[in-house]
């Protein structure tokens, strides 16, 4: 009896996860059924559902395009490699020059240091909307409107605070008595950093870069405010730009949804179990 | 007389340093450290200074003048003028009162689904770890992204909302549903709250994965119901976990702008017309800078505030690790 009834209760619980299945599910899989189709099955009613007659084509115009597509999918291809590289070079700077502060900020004890984490929590707060005016102002008389320089700078403005903040929990859970031996070794503060906290804080590192990376690739109001032209037009403002109109390939933009999420859909499954430290150290998101 | 006295006090910190050959002139090892932490921290320092710190000062100093864009256009100082016309405007509090509703209702959706799907993920059901597996998608969906499938979703000529409710027998017709004026915030905080809902499943499963399961149990014992064990012992243990992804969503949700520009561009007829939206046209579109500058000024205000309640909360020593 009691076997009965635990087996009824899984069973009840499965069900409850169907529904949050479906939710999460639906969405997506429309999106990628739709990306996969034409656009005479896309208007077809009753739907489609699952294309009768699945194509690659709208994936293989955006991959390689020819000289024979449209100029939608062609744009796109160059928005892409656009946010590739903006977003890595700040993954990389923010990296490069957040690590050092976060550990001046977490071990090294100085003046105004408590005052800097603060600031720099304050900063993470500041919504891109108040910075967005003088930005602006400074990068159009320095004519850096539509260069892709202007979108690396200005995405300091989030990206930087937020890996500085990430790291220094990372390097909390350095024991400080690893530190204490290479100092007592002879070691000088840079050497500790390099030689001791950084090589084994290669799990923070990689997911803190992961955290940026996204965060830089999810940017869209900067983006919106600062490119117009295929020199520095990021995936989302491409994907913008196309949504608003009517025009002719909708089912190619589908796939270019689909091609912009799959690179942080990825990131964020192989590095999921950082997912939720990564969350709460930034806590927001865009 | 004791001349052990006139001696200069030994510094314990000189002490400590390694080989001290010329102890008078070397920096003691705290000085060297502070000078090797200012070393470490001036880059990321000018960076942020740069970037966010002056701007911001720049905006709120904008915001007490008048200053439109173009060729030409003279910045004329009117003091609180921009704010006064600011709250004059109906638009202004109609829009206030958009963005809250938008933040209450996707929040709290987000919350209380997110506490279901958590407690549901605590059961541990036939599939629970593939579940919070899933959950991750939503979230890691850029933005602009989710906004656009979504709005393919609502679509009247070929969206999935169409085809499922017509298959279901529910519309004869297919409506266009993001023209429908008090459909039009609903159907946005649906697309927000599939795109945040799992942050807030995430955070709040990986807290309640820490707690003692003991405590459920001896409930259980003690002959607590599955409600009381959820309302007395989990949901208390919970709070602090609570209370981060309800502080964060909440900053977060006030100033949305990237969903609502993609779905409806506002309208129709403003009927999505978010506060961070009224600043984006008036700083660009409308070029009423001054304006921008003050509205802006205002978010950062409402955010900076909700950011100290979040430092007090997440700031508190005994709770670091």
């Amino acid at each position: 009896m009691m076997v009965y009834l635990k087996l009824l209760r899984k069973l009840l619980l499965f069900l409850f996860t169907l529904p949050v299945f479906f939710f999460i599910f639906f969405p997506v899989l429309w999106l990628f059924s739709a990306s996969l189709s034409t656009q005479v099955e896309l208007f077809a009613i009753p739907p489609h559902w699952i294309p009768q007659h699945p194509t690659l084509q709208n994936y293989l115009d955006i991959i390689f395009p020819s000289l024979a597509t449209s100029s939608v999918p062609r744009t796109y291809a160059v928005a892409l490699i656009n946010s590739i590289k903006i977003a890595s070079a700040v993954t990389v700077i923010s990296i490069g020059i957040g690590s050092l502060a976060a550990y001046a900020l977490v071990r090294i004890p100085f003046r105004f240091n408590r005052t800097i984490q603060l600031g720099i929590i304050a900063t993470r707060m500041i919504p891109e909307v108040s910075l967005i005016l003088p930005l602006f102002i400074i990068a159009s008389s320095l004519r850096l409107i539509n260069k892709p320089i202007v979108l690396i700078v200005t995405y300091m403005s989030f990206a930087l605070p937020y890996a500085i903040w990430m790291m220094a929990a990372f390097f909390q859970t350095v024991p400080i008595e690893l530190e204490d031996a290479a100092r007592i070794d002879g070691c000088t503060r840079p050497g500790i950093l390099f030689r001791v906290v950084l090589p084994i804080s290669v799990p923070g590192l990689v997911s803190t870069a992961m955290f940026t990376f996204l965060l830089a690739w999810d940017e869209f109001f900067y983006a919106l405010i600062f490119t117009s032209t295929l020199a520095a037009k990021t995936a989302p403002v491409a994907i913008a730009e196309f949504v608003g109109r009517y025009a002719v390939n909708i089912n190619g933009m589908m796939a270019g949804g689909i091609i912009a999420a799959l690179p942080p859909v990825i990131l964020a499954l192989i590095f999921q179990r950082y997912i939720v430290s990564g969350m709460t150290a930034g806590a927001v998101k865009g | 007389m004791d001349l052990r006295y006139k001696a200069d006090p030994p510094n314990i910190f000189e002490m400590t340093a390694i080989s001290p050959t010329r102890p008078r002139r070397r920096l003691s090892l705290r000085q060297q450290d502070a000078r090797t932490a200012w070393l470490l921290v001036i880059p990321s320092l000018v960076v942020i200074l740069g970037v966010a710190l002056w701007p911001i000062i720049y905006t709120f100093i904008l915001s007490f003048y008048h200053a439109p864009t173009g060729i030409n256009q003279v910045r004329t100082f009117v003091g609180l003028g921009n704010f006064i016309e600011m709250v004059k405007d109906q638009t202004f509090w109609e829009t206030i009162g958009r963005t809250m509703y938008f933040t209450v209702a996707s929040v709290g959706l987000e919350m209380v689904l997110g506490m279901a799907i958590a407690q549901l993920i605590h059961f541990h059901p036939w599939g629970w770890k593939f579940l919070r597996f899933c959950l991750i998608i939503p979230w890691a969906v850029p933005t602009i992204v989710n906004g656009a499938m979504w709005r393919w979703i609502y679509s009247a000529d070929f969206g999935a909302l169409n085809s499922l409710f017509m298959q279901l027998g529910l519309i004869k017709h297919y409506i266009p549903w993001l023209t429908l004026p008090n459909l039009a915030m609903p159907l946005v905080i649906l697309a927000d709250v599939w795109h945040m809902m799992p942050f807030v499943a995430l955070i709040l499963q990986a807290a309640l994965a820490t707690l003692p399961i003991e405590l459920d149990e001896a409930a259980a014992v003690d002959g607590a119901n599955a409600f009381q064990r959820f309302w007395q012992i989990r949901l208390p243990l919970l709070r602090p976990a609570i209370l981060v992804a309800l502080i964060a969503r909440t900053v977060d949700a006030f100033r949305v702008f990237d969903i609502v520009y993609i779905l409806t561009s506002s309208g129709p007829a403003n009927k999505t017309l978010t506060i961070t939206y009224l600043t984006y046209l008036n700083s660009f579109p409308w070029g009423k800078q001054g304006i921008g500058a003050a509205l802006s000024f205002l978010i950062s205000i409402f955010t900076i505030s909700m950011a100290l309640i979040f430092i007090r909360f997440l700031y508190r020593p005994e709770e670091t690790q």
